[in-house]
């Protein structure tokens, strides 16, 4: 069980290339991803949804809510 | 001519103005020149007419590609956002979309009412492919913009060429593996284009489908369902093709079919030359190193440029890939072509020829100092290029390009 599920505070996670945002609140539904899913909770190989060219390691915390 | 400013504290006033605002006009009506065959033809009544544009392609962008040589051109990052907000650039390529759609109607109706002989219709066939497989440069400018309405655009372009998949596989798979041995759409070093489209165009298609495969199973839908992007794209070009067919009966099935193949062919020829042997090292964590300008293989000349949406600046747009054409920069010290995309094409074609030009520029490359360690080998070809190019004695560590040290 990875940290994020028994948290329930919520972050923003910044892609440092194009500036795609998942905002855990709203997830992304066309990623399938609903609102409330953790950043951390994510699968491993996910990768940016717009570029693609920053792994999920790259990502930026922009808000610790 | 509009002057984009910034005030910089640290540089004062910065200006700019884009020399090839106006040219880039060429790159929207360049699908038209597909049908300068058909003209000549009408003026002339010579079948030949038909041979035209291919000339043109292969012949005249490669020759006015050395005439008029490089851009040394390159935005100021300080007008940057200025640029990429600017509108006259993306209602070009809005533009360009329609005029593909004219483009394949126009040769379909003159190949399905005109009396001409049958190498015509392949000649129009072939040419109406590699006109229409510009409408994956289309796409790709439009399907990399993160809007709705661009990725929209870029569905029903890319229905032009029958390759519905393309966005979702070239975005998501192939930027992702991009220089890795993984990668169906990067050729290695010692791999002919005749095999490497064996691997690519299945393993394109293999790939987009399981990335919407599984974007549609997190959704809880079912990928055979009309929320899969990739059927969205091909139900457009099922209309559009078997409404030709549907008018003008069999001669259809076989200009479709030569046109569509034709399409996809121009798409592999150009992965082909992008990443040719080029490779991303494999790091202690498991992952790729970030990819790098690099990466890829440039092309910084003016004309084919200005025809092609900066496609050929191919270096910063894989280190960036949501940036808009017209700010795409050269760098010094990148991998470069030769010549143009359809020069290396050509190349291409001709694998004792294409070897001869780009094996010895890719292991001259400094990254890559000489030893194959540091090249994407075709598996089977490593013992015979060994022979020509042995390990350097001393194990040569390849400079540490600091990330983003050109790409910044």
């Amino acid at each position: 069980m990875s940290e994020g599920m028994g948290s329930t505070k919520m972050s923003c996670y910044q892609c440092p290339d194009c500036g795609y945002t998942y905002d855990e609140a709203k997830g992304d539904a066309h990623e399938g991803y609903p609102p409330g899913i953790k950043f951390v909770d994510l699968p491993d190989d996910f990768v940016c949804p717009d570029c693609a060219v920053r792994y999920k390691e790259d990502f930026v915390n922009l808000v610790g809510a | 001519m509009k002057v984009y400013t910034f005030e910089s504290p640290e540089k004062g006033q910065i200006t700019y103005s884009d020399g090839k605002r106006r040219l880039w006009l060429a790159s929207m009506v360049y699908p038209l020149v597909a049908l300068s065959g058909i003209g000549l033809y009408m003026a002339t009544g010579s079948e030949w007419s038909f041979l035209a544009p291919l000339v043109f392609i292969y012949g005249v962008s490669t020759l006015f590609d050395a005439l008029f040589g490089l851009d040394t051109s390159n935005p100021p990052e300080e007008v940057v956002p200025q640029l990429e907000e600017e509108r006259y650039y993306r209602w070009l390529t809005y533009l360009t979309i329609p005029i593909h759609y004219v483009v394949l109607f126009t040769l379909a109706i003159f190949v399905g009412t005109q009396s001409v002989s049958l190498l015509s219709v392949l000649a129009l066939a072939i040419t109406g492919g590699i006109y229409s497989g510009l409408g994956l440069v289309t796409a790709h400018e439009l399907g990399h913009k993160k809007s709705r309405l661009e990725r929209n655009l870029a569905k029903i372009v890319q229905a032009v060429p029958a390759y519905g998949h393309f966005c979702l596989e070239h975005n998501r798979g192939h930027h992702r593996d991009v220089a890795t041995p993984e990668d169906p759409a990067t050729s290695r070093m010692g791999e002919s284009i005749y095999q490497f489209v064996r691997r690519e165009i299945p393993g394109a298609f293999k790939r987009a489908w399981k990335i919407e495969q599984d974007r549609l199973e997190r959704n809880g839908k079912n990928v055979w369902s009309m929320e899969n992007e990739i059927l969205q794209s091909y139900a457009i070009t099922a209309v559009v093709q078997l409404a030709l067919i549907a008018s003008f009966g069999w001669v259809m099935v076989l200009f479709l079919a030569v046109h569509n193949f034709w399409a996809w062919w121009q798409l592999t020829s150009a992965n082909y030359i992008e990443h040719y042997g080029l490779l991303r090292k494999k790091e202690a964590s498991g992952r790729y190193e970030r990819c790098q300008p690099y990466h890829s293989w440039n092309a910084n000349h003016v004309f084919s440029n200005i025809l092609l949406f900066h496609l050929e600046r191919h270096s910063d747009h894989h280190a960036h890939p949501v940036r808009r054409y017209q700010c795409l920069r050269d760098f010094p010290d990148l991998p470069s072509l030769p010549t143009g995309y359809f020069g290396m094409f050509v190349a291409a074609y001709i694998p004792p020829l294409w070897y001869r030009i780009m094996d010895k520029r890719l292991m001259a490359l400094p990254h890559v100092a000489g030893d194959l360690d540091n090249v994407n080998v075709q598996p089977g070809q490593l013992d015979k290029l060994l022979a020509r190019y042995p390990r350097p004695a001393q194990p040569v560590e390849a400079p540490v390009q600091p990330p983003e040290a050109v790409a910044a």
